[in-house]
């Protein structure tokens, strides 16, 4: 598709990948304004729970950007990461979703270029794939009883 | 005081759930004593007619289950739905889609096809499939239309409370059941269960530390009859079950399969145990990481054994 | 064409609808038995651990997955090409003999039996449990409760859960049981087989002594002439849990006897559109319709079948009552399908004998029940005896033990066109112009098919007893003519 514009959700360790994207905007790199970025404190943070949500909700490719390991800021999260990923996309394949839909990748806060490359490549890589077949889809049973979103 | 009126139905199920009521042996009695069973397909011979003239709300409660699989599933669903006061999601079918819900791998015509051409021992030259509309020389016969996905009670119609289980164990069933005949009814919403907490509260094994260097299938390990199965590297899924079943299944040195469904608050089972499961693996190196995943063959099978329909996404995707 | 529909059949495992078609005269043009659903396990078993197969497709059924478990725990010694240890095989069996017992004790006093019981005529407001209770004593209602109950308890203490047990493994089972165990498992299978010998009287004073209903067991309504299957040993005894599927022509000859893994050569499957289930049908005979015969490929897998496909039962009073049956009934094969009701109790004498046999084997509590698999995993077929008849489950396999392809023929689904042709008979014979179609007539066109068991266990005490029906009679414009109800406040 000519115009797709892939939605993606980058998921973003507070200490190391944020500040790493910071510094690329700062620097005023330029790079695929299709990355939406979501701060959170570690990447160990991240369940597989977010980006199951993210992709049903329509994203088109997830990205989980951590700390290189062994420079967690909390010593062991990205480690646990590196763990749930792989399985992760085990599990999405089985599901009939791309493994190259998610990417696990470790940016530290003075790799400006590295966010850079790693937004463009990816949503190059998901503009190739094409669009999600996953639409909105609706409130699970689940939120709907505990009120959650 | 008037007797309870209770309703009881079967959507896609196995009737296990039928038999997990009677489990209850004795209390039946009790049971007897004050409520009346006005519908009850696998015990009495109510027909759907009867169900359609009742006044709206005047069964006190529906014990609905079984997953929601075709039209006539969910036909039931709602009608059920209008005539009870309370709607009871019992059994992991009603309550997530349990084992019916992994036809979610998978869709309608794939299962036709599979099922009425390919195996072998179909005779079927015409490719002759089953029609939700059929002449025949005396007139034309009716059949529901199966659905493509699997849905849960709580995606097709409001329900009150869920009984957890595959099927609900006697005590789970009772706790329901003595909540209904003494009028004490949790908020509306709960998970009727003893626990709120993991399998792991109630199980009698031994725990440790948990670091998994290699996952084993069940047929290639005797674990040891004292320790955690998990702990021994076996897919016990009670790190991510909900309890009040007594943990029966790893004291019977099988490794729990998840069937009471998720623990309280958990959105997505399956993925909640898929990250319990990726932190207890013992290792930092990316490679040695991907060996020990490639040991666990199956991931969405087996986390979302009970659960497909229930999950984030509910079903698999196929091109 | 005017149409009855009985929709839905109740006391049934599952879904079923019956429809009936009236010629203009109202003497019966056709009769159809639909399944409306279908969950698809042939496909949705694809890319599972084969090792999860006996715990998947044990929830085809929860009122006999004891049979699943074991068929697929069977499919999985061949599929991985490993010998369970002989404690394994025993335990299996115990368990298997125990769920006997229950599913046996459940059909007869809850679920047909009280058609027998009570007889057909009988008021619809005691035709339960309840009216069982009444006539033959309270003391009976309790040992069936009691039955049920303690061997639910066998269950649990051997397989792990009372319904959806979980020990099944490639080999062997996963938990051996002590010697307390043991010692409670013996007295329960001594109650058990009084509970056994108390059902047969029952069974021999209320009908056999009755003669309206002998000859009701007697009549050619009620009667068939097809093949019979039924899993025999190496004496071509009755046995539930292993051995060669052995199958007998309607005048009782062997037809064939196979191996598990030979099932393709001799079984195929037909399909209707009208219908999401199967028809399974002797390969070597042929599809011919739904017809009698020694040239239809119609056959029965049923408790009755099982006795007629045998030479006999392997233990003493089981074998006893079996010979009584054979020369009340005029020789064997028998072809009277509400014998089945007699045929199944004696399976419940011989499942209690059986568990006591067990139980009392100086191996049963030993610790050796797994032998681990070494062999790569191919291809595997297991065949039990459900009690609801033969059942197969066929498994493909990658060579990490994932499941590529899996076939499954089960209990009832071998019943399928018999079922058809029982109901279609006895509409036929008692659907007559100018006769009245009265609650009790259409309770015995369903008489025609609860001897084969569908798959359900039914019944509280706080059933009302009525059998509410509903019949609604259209013209041939789909107009309502008259509708006849019964027990529908």
């Amino acid at each position: 598709m000519d115009n797709f514009e892939p939605k993606i959700v980058a998921f973003c360790c507070n200490w190391c990948s944020y500040a790493g994207a910071d510094l690329a905007g700062t620097s005023r790199m330029q790079y695929s304004p299709n990355i939406r970025v979501i701060r959170v404190m570690c990447s160990g943070r991240v369940s597989p729970l977010f980006v199951l949500k993210a992709l049903s909700v329509g994203a088109d490719g997830v990205l989980v950007l951590g700390c290189h390991p062994g420079d967690c800021h909390y010593i062991e999260g990205n480690y646990k990461t590196m763990r749930r990923i792989p399985l992760l996309k085990k599990m999405l394949k089985q599901l009939g979703i791309e493994e190259e839909r998610v990417r696990l990748e470790w940016v530290s806060a003075s790799e400006g270029a590295k966010f850079a490359e790693v937004a463009n490549n990816f949503t190059q890589t998901i503009k190739n794939l094409g669009p999600s077949s996953l639409g909105p889809s609706k409130q699970s049973s689940k939120e709907a009883r505990h009120g959650q979103t | 005081m008037a007797k309870l009126k209770i309703a009881l139905y079967w959507a896609a199920s196995c009737g296990g759930c039928e038999i997990a009521v009677l489990a209850i042996h004795e209390k039946i009695l009790k049971l007897a004593e004050v409520a009346d069973i006005v519908f009850w397909p696998v015990g009495m011979d109510f027909k759907y007619a009867d169900v359609e003239k009742m006044p709206d709300k005047s069964v006190d409660v529906c014990l609905f289950n079984g997953a929601i699989r075709n039209e006539e599933n969910e036909h039931m669903a709602h009608l059920l739905r209008a005539k009870s006061k309370v709607m009871i999601a019992y059994g992991s079918c009603a309550y997530e889609g349990c084992i019916p819900g992994l036809s979610n791998f998978y869709n309608r015509q794939l299962t036709f096809d599979r099922a009425y051409i390919e195996t072998p021992s179909t005779d079927n030259p015409k490719k002759v499939y089953p029609q939700t509309k059929v002449k025949v020389p005396e007139g034309e016969l009716e059949l529901p239309e199966l659905y493509d996905t699997v849905k849960t009670l709580a995606q097709t119609v409001d329900v009150d409370y869920f009984v957890p289980g595959c099927p609900p164990e006697e005590k789970t069933t009772w706790l329901a059941l003595e909540a209904l005949i003494e009028g004490k009814l949790p908020p509306k919403g709960t998970v009727i269960s003893h626990s709120i907490k993991a399998v792991c509260d109630e199980c009698p094994r031994k725990k440790e530390e948990k670091k998994v260097k290699k996952f084993y299938r069940p047929y290639e390990i005797i674990p040891d009859p004292e320790r955690c199965l998990l702990e021994q590297g076996l897919l016990c899924y009670g790190i991510a079950t909900r309890g009040g079943c007594g943990a029966l299944c790893p004291q019977a040195n099988m490794p729990c399969t998840g069937c009471y469904g998720p623990v309280e608050g958990v959105i997505d089972q399956g993925a909640h145990f898929l990250s319990a499961l990726s932190s207890i693996i013992d290792s930092n190196d990316p490679e040695e990481i991907q060996k020990i995943i490639d040991d666990i063959p199956d991931p969405a099978g087996t986390f979302y054994r009970y659960s497909l329909p229930d999950s984030l996404l509910r079903r698999a995707r196929i091109k | 064409m005017k149409k009855i529909t009985i929709d839905p059949i109740t006391r049934l495992e599952g879904h079923g609808k019956i429809t009936i078609f009236l010629n203009e005269d109202g003497s019966v043009a056709n009769t159809y038995l639909q399944i409306p659903e279908l969950r698809g396990f042939e496909k949705f078993c694809e890319g599972r651990p084969a090792e999860d197969m006996p715990q998947i497709t044990q929830r085809i059924c929860g009122v006999c997955p004891e049979a699943h478990h074991m068929a697929a725990t069977k499919a999985l010694d061949e599929l991985f090409h490993v010998e369970p240890t002989s404690t394994a095989k025993k335990l299996r069996e115990l368990l298997y003999s125990a769920f006997y017992v229950t599913d046996h004790t459940t059909h007869f006093y809850i679920l047909a039996g009280p058609d027998f019981v009570m007889g057909p005529d009988a008021p619809p407001a005691e035709r339960n449990i309840l009216g069982v209770i009444a006539k033959v004593g309270l003391e009976l209602g309790v040992a069936v409760i009691n039955t049920r109950k303690q061997n639910h308890w066998i269950i649990q203490t051997v397989g792990g859960r009372p319904i959806h047990p979980c020990f099944g493994l490639p080999g062997g089972v996963s938990r051996a049981i002590n010697e307390e165990e043991r010692a409670k498992i013996e007295e329960i299978a001594k109650s058990s087989v009084e509970f056994a010998k108390l059902s047969l009287k029952v069974f021999d004073d209320v009908v056999l002594k009755n003669k309206k209903y002998l000859d009701m067991i007697l009549s050619d309504t009620f009667t068939h002439r097809t093949y019979y299957m039924g899993l025999v040993d190496k004496s071509n005894k009755v046995n539930f849990y292993d051995g060669k599927v052995r199958v007998v022509d309607p005048e009782g000859k062997e037809f064939c006897k196979y191996a598990p893994r030979e099932y393709l050569e001799h079984i195929a499957e037909h399909v209707e559109p009208w219908t999401y289930l199967k028809f399974p049908y002797l390969k070597k005979v042929g599809w011919k319709g739904f017809v009698d015969g020694k040239d239809s490929g119609v056959y029965r897998a049923t408790p009755l079948s099982r006795l007629n496909a045998a030479d006999g039962m392997a233990t003493p009073l089981a074998q006893a009552e079996y010979e009584k049956m054979y020369s009340t009934l005029g020789g064997k094969p028998a072809h009277y399908t509400l014998a089945t009701h007699w045929a199944r109790l004696i399976e419940l004498l011989y499942a209690a004998e059986r568990l006591l046999e067990l139980s009392r084997d100086p191996e049963i509590t030993s610790p050796n029940i797994r032998n681990i698999p070494t062999a790569t995993p191919d291809e595997g077929v297991g065949i039990v005896e459900a009690p609801r008849g033969t059942l197969t489950h066929h498994y493909i396999t990658d060579e990490r033990g994932v499941i590529k392809k899996c076939n499954l023929i089960v209990g009832t689904t071998n019943n399928y066109a018999p079922l058809f042709m029982s109901i279609k008979k006895a509409a036929e014979d008692l659907i007559k112009p100018g006769v009245k179609i009265t609650e009790g007539l259409l309770n015995r066109i369903e008489m025609a098919w609860r001897p084969y068991d569908p798959c359900m266990s039914c019944a509280t005490h706080s059933l009302p007893g009525q059998l509410p029906l509903e019949v609604t009679i259209y013209d041939a414009q789909g107009n309502e003519l008259k509708k006849l109800s019964q027990g529908i406040p």
